[in-house]
């Protein structure tokens, strides 16, 4: 069992001071196996700041970040899954729909559609739109872990702060949503199966 | 020397143990054996060695606990000897027959002590008798120590309320003045030993005195445990007469340790009603006396004596309006406070600080701000409601230290961090030192340095509690606080800046700048009449009608703007984006209220946002102005407002083409650029045309061929309208659509063929027409990457590089694939196909190295193909035509 925290476009500082207090109660050092951040932290203070929660931090650029050498996309594998990140600024993620719903089923093929398949990776997280969603599929999920701050976006209006907790066992990746609404920490789940094997290298 | 001093001393003292233990043998036989005068005879003899002077204070102190143990035995063998019959009186004058006066005395005291205790003769007399005999001892460390002895015997024996001893010729009175005798004689012995011996030694005297304090202390702390003594009787005869005995002995040391050890004895509400004797004599005390921390001291119990009997009288409060029934030691309790006010604490603290602080001219400017500092926590803490007193002690602070620039001192630095930190820890709430008028004059004694150090204990106090600054009087009030982090002041011009700190400094800032915000929406109705601000003034306009979150706004950017070019990237994007959540209320707000007139519009904010970003892309920061621009833009886009949609992207796009150079940077940009202008949805057809054939034309121009190539692909999105989105509108949209088409198609079709198509009756002909149109170039846009990727791979081919424009075709297949779903009819199977067999042909071919990404890409686009054919329903009757060979 690993666990793998997901956030991205913090923003910091500017457009939101710091993390929510509550959020950042919850996330304590020694807990969490890899960090996957989608990028905009802005500072290397923010940067320094994940670093305590986890020493594995993988960072893939973002437009507003300060650091400039993070990589635009980044693939690691951990269980029997296959992680891609990306932060998504380059990929016209307005082409993903911005739907109510959480969790909506796999539908268009659109850019990071095409994303997860350059990457060939099951789980492709992203950001950017500031809005979390969760993509499924047969053959993966795209997920995007929405602002840890709440941070303003010009593509969503009323952005709750969210982030995305994987709990990657073997071949069961179970997505727990914690989204902070009206100051009161909401938790949602969803659970993925990998069935069938990505390309064999 | 010394060394042989110390190892001489220990031999004395081993010699004077060695003759006392000696002799007190011998005296426990004569005790054992009743006999009284050989009991006599050497005790006299034991205490003989009481008598050197060769011993320090210490050593002294280690042979007199042993005599001392020596003498309680034989105290018990005194009252033993009277129950049998032998006279105390008697007994009392037969002491005084041994031959020295020390021995003599020491005797004295045992037997007078077991005299008061058989009741005989009135314990006042015995007492008085016994102080006056003491006197014969004139030898400091040895009076010291004897008074000591007797003050020790004495001690349960007072004639104090309620004691045994007390009776109709006893009163409290004597014992009191029994102690006050005995406490007046051993300071002046304890201050002689200042004046006596070589001058050379005088350091070690000191430190051999400041030993022995704790004899002179604590016949104040038998004082304070005197039954008897009470409020009246201390204010009249305990305090005067021992403050008498604290000025006149003109001894620092002496002085510094009594004020305090009064303090530390004597309970707090006796403090509290003679605070005026106690203060009085401070200005009094000698000019090098630690005062400042004997007063502090004082504060600090005071302070802390009203917080805990708010506590308790809360809890009181408490339990009588359960029980409501109600005590008298809950009166006493709950006027606490109203007696903090009824003498004046706070008015005579100041006055009498003030006083000091004139009185000892040579006083250190940090002494002066530690003092006023302590009187700050107490006045926090006893009247947290009075603000001026507040601003009366800032105020003093400043007169102390007008005319003396900016500090030097790090301990006075220190000490006003501390004043002025106090304020913000006791309210949480960085308000109420906005209202304090001195809190700035007193900052600005601080170096520039340490300046900053304020400037951040205030953002984080600000942080920390999440207070929102709410109106721009506030904000100004603040930014004056915080000035030295947010311009360069003249001196630190030529100061070497170390990065990180000011990277870290200025990122306070914009966190702070988050904070300032008014989150009312009726407050920013209401304060819009009363916008008659100076500031305004950035908008050349006449308008006073600007809500008060504007204001806001307006303040923020007033003061950024001074900033300078090293701090504006840090301080400007906070500000934007605060203007753009703004604007986004304002947005939900004119929903709410459609019809009313709305003091701030959207269009006055972003004409101020257009300004504040020009000055950041002067500073230069291209690349920051740039999204910024494009953040604007789509917010405008969101009013509606496309003329300032249009202006932000033209500065976007003058940025681009003459300030952002690094290819990199380019192609960021450009997709950060494709990726707004896709979103936007208020540009008509002429507007957006000349927008997306400039972004066309960039990508094309962009350094590298696979750059270039995914660019132009990206473009192709930029072209297509979605059929779903452009109908559900109704009829605007139809119009709009052929106003579009009309002007489109002029460029493509013989005039004479618009004109007759113009009219309403012909729109879904012309709509028809329209999306043949955007498929087209939809198509234009792939064919063009099309072409790119194939100059690349003969690029990489011709220099047997890498594949990586393998990659590159795959990508386009996947967009004609998108496109192919999305109903573009200009799409044909067999175009599909033809890609695939390329893309096929070339990753075999022998002439490329493979490439495993590649490889993976191409069969997960092949999968999805798949997929795509067994999915059935219309999405598989699309796919069905498409013929495909997979891959292995």
């Amino acid at each position: 069992m690993v666990l793998v925290l997901a956030l991205g476009d913090l923003h910091i500082p500017h457009r939101a001071p710091d993390l929510p207090p509550k959020f950042k109660s919850m996330l304590v050092p020694g807990k969490i196996q890899h960090i996957i951040c989608t990028g905009n932290l802005c500072i290397k203070e923010v940067h320094d700041y994940l670093k305590t929660i986890c020493s594995d931090l993988q960072i893939t650029q973002g437009e507003y970040d300060e650091e400039t050498r993070y990589p635009e996309t980044k693939t690691l594998t951990i269980g029997q899954f296959k992680l891609g990140v990306c932060h998504g600024h380059q990929r016209l993620t307005s082409l993903f729909p911005i739907y109510r719903l959480k969790v909506i089923p796999w539908g268009d093929l659109d850019s990071l559609a095409m994303l997860q398949r350059q990457l060939d990776v099951d789980i492709l997280v992203t950001g950017h739109t500031h809005q979390f969603t969760a993509y499924k599929h047969e053959a993966g999920v795209v997920i995007n872990p929405g602002s840890a701050t709440g941070a303003y976006s010009s593509v969503t209006c009323d952005v709750n702060p969210s982030f995305v907790l994987m709990d990657i066992d073997a071949t069961r990746v179970v997505v727990y949503v914690y989204e902070l609404v009206d100051g009161e920490v909401k938790v949602d789940k969803i659970d993925f199966k990998k069935t069938t094997a990505t390309t064999a290298h | 020397m010394i060394s042989d001093g110390v190892e001489d001393e220990d031999k004395w003292l081993a010699s004077g143990i060695a003759g006392l233990q000696q002799n007190a043998f011998y005296m426990h036989r004569a005790l054992d054996s009743n006999n009284l005068r050989d009991a006599l005879k050497y005790s006299a003899q034991m205490l003989s060695e009481l008598r050197t002077s060769r011993l320090s204070p210490h050593k002294y102190y280690e042979l007199y606990m042993r005599a001392f143990d020596e003498l309680r035995k034989l105290e018990m063998f005194f009252k033993e000897e009277t129950r049998r019959g032998c006279s105390i009186i008697d007994l009392y004058e037969l002491v005084q027959h041994a031959g020295n006066i020390l021995p003599r005395l020491y005797l004295l005291c045992t037997v007078g002590s077991v005299y008061i205790k058989s009741k005989e003769a009135p314990a006042k007399d015995v007492l008085k008798d016994l102080v006056e005999m003491c006197r014969g001892i004139q030898h400091p460390i040895r009076g010291l120590f004897l008074r000591s002895y007797l003050s020790q015997v004495s001690r349960d024996k007072l004639p104090d309320i309620g004691s045994e001893y007390e009776g109709d010729a006893d009163t409290v009175m004597d014992a009191v003045e029994f102690v006050l005798q005995n406490f007046t004689e051993m300071n002046k012995l304890w201050v002689r030993m200042h004046h006596q011996g070589p001058a050379r030694e005088k350091e070690r005297r000191e430190k051999e005195r400041s030993e022995l304090r704790d004899l002179v202390g604590k016949n104040l702390h038998v004082l304070s445990q005197i039954e008897g003594v009470d409020l009246d009787m201390y204010r009249e005869t305990v305090l005067p007469r021992v403050l008498e005995q604290v000025v006149n002995c003109k001894d620092e040391l002496a002085q510094y340790y009594l004020m305090d050890c009064i303090i530390q004895v004597f309970p707090d509400e006796y403090h509290l009603q003679t605070l005026e004797i106690l203060l009085a004599a401070c200005p009094q005390l000698q000019p090098f006396v630690d005062i400042k921390t004997v007063l502090s001291r004082l504060m600090e119990r005071l302070s802390n004596y009203a917080a805990s009997s708010t506590e308790v009288s809360n809890g009181m409060l408490y339990s009588w309006l359960q029980s409501s029934n109600r005590g008298t030691d809950d009166d006493f309790m709950l006027q606490v406070l109203p007696e903090f006010l009824q003498v004046e604490a706070f008015a005579k603290l100041n006055n009498y600080i003030g006083k000091v602080i004139e009185a000892q001219v040579d006083m250190p400017i940090a002494g002066a701000v530690t003092l006023y500092s302590s009187l700050l926590t107490f006045t926090l803490n006893v009247h947290p409601d009075r603000l001026d007193y507040v601003d009366q002690i800032l105020g003093a602070c400043v007169k102390k230290l007008s005319g003396k620039g900016k500090l030097d001192d790090s301990r006075a630095t220190k000490q006003i961090v501390s004043l002025l930190s106090a304020p913000l820890e006791k309210y949480n709430d960085i308000e109420t030192a906005l209202k304090l008028s001195n809190y700035p004059r007193v900052m600005e004694h601080l170096d520039n340095g340490t300046n900053k150090v304020m400037a951040g204990v205030i953002i984080q106090s600000i942080m920390k509690n999440r207070t929102s600054i709410s109106t721009s009087d506030k904000v100004e009030a603040l930014f004056e606080l915080i000035t030295g982090l947010i311009k360069d002041s003249d001196e630190n011009l030529h100061d070497e800046i170390d990065e990180e700190d000011f990277h870290e400094e200025q990122n306070s800032v914009s966190r702070l700048i988050q904070m300032l915000y008014n989150d009312d929406p009726e407050e920013m109705l209401k304060n819009s009449d009363i916008a008659a601000e100076p500031f305004v003034s950035c908008f050349n306009d006449a308008d006073h009608t600007l809500s008060a979150a504007c204001q806001i706004i307006c303040t923020v950017r007033k003061h950024i703007l001074t900033g300078g070019p090293k701090r504006l990237p840090f301080t400007v994007p906070p500000l934007i984006f605060n203007a753009l959540k703004l604007v986004r209320r304002l947005q939900s707000q004119e929903e709410n209220t459609a019809g009313e007139e709305v003091a701030t519009t959207p269009k006055k904010i972003f004409q101020i946002l257009n300004q504040t970003i020009e000055a950041l892309s002067t500073v230069p920061a291209p690349e920051l102005a740039l999204r910024l621009y494009l953040e604007c833009a789509e917010a405008a886009n969101d009013c509606d407002l496309e003329p300032v949609a249009y202006e932000f992207f033209t500065q976007a796009y003058i940025l681009y083409e003459e300030e952002v150079s690094d290819s990199r940077a380019q192609v960021t940009a450009i997709h950060l650029i494709i990726g707004t202008l896709q979103r936007m949805h208020v540009f008509g057809v002429e507007n957006r045309d000349t927008l997306t054939h400039k972004a066309t034309g960039y990508s094309a121009k962009l350094l590298k061929k696979p750059d270039q190539c995914r660019a132009v692909y990206a473009c192709a999105h930029l072209f297509w309208v979605d059929d779903s989105d452009s109908i559900k509108d109704g009829e605007r949209d139809c119009y709009d659509l052929f106003v579009r088409f009309t002007v489109a198609r002029s460029s493509i079709v013989p005039s004479e063929k618009i004109r007759c198509l113009v009219g309403f009756s012909l729109i879904w002909d012309c709509y028809d027409l329209f999306v043949r149109f955007t498929v087209a170039r939809v198509l234009l846009c792939l064919k063009r990457a099309l072409r790119i990727a194939n100059a690349a791979q003969q690029m990489a081919n011709a220099t047997r590089g890498s594949s990586g424009s393998v990659s590159l075709f795959i990508e386009i297949l996947n967009k004609y694939l998108y496109f192919f779903e999305k109903g573009n009819s200009e799409i044909s199977v067999s175009t599909i196909e033809g890609l695939i067999e390329l893309i096929t042909t070339d990753l075999q071919s022998d002439n490329t190295t493979s490439d495993p990404a590649a490889d993976a890409f191409f069969a997960s686009t092949l999968r999805y193909i798949q997929f795509q054919k067994q999915k059935g329903g219309a999405m598989g009757e699309k796919y069905e035509p498409l013929k495909v060979r997979l891959a292995g």
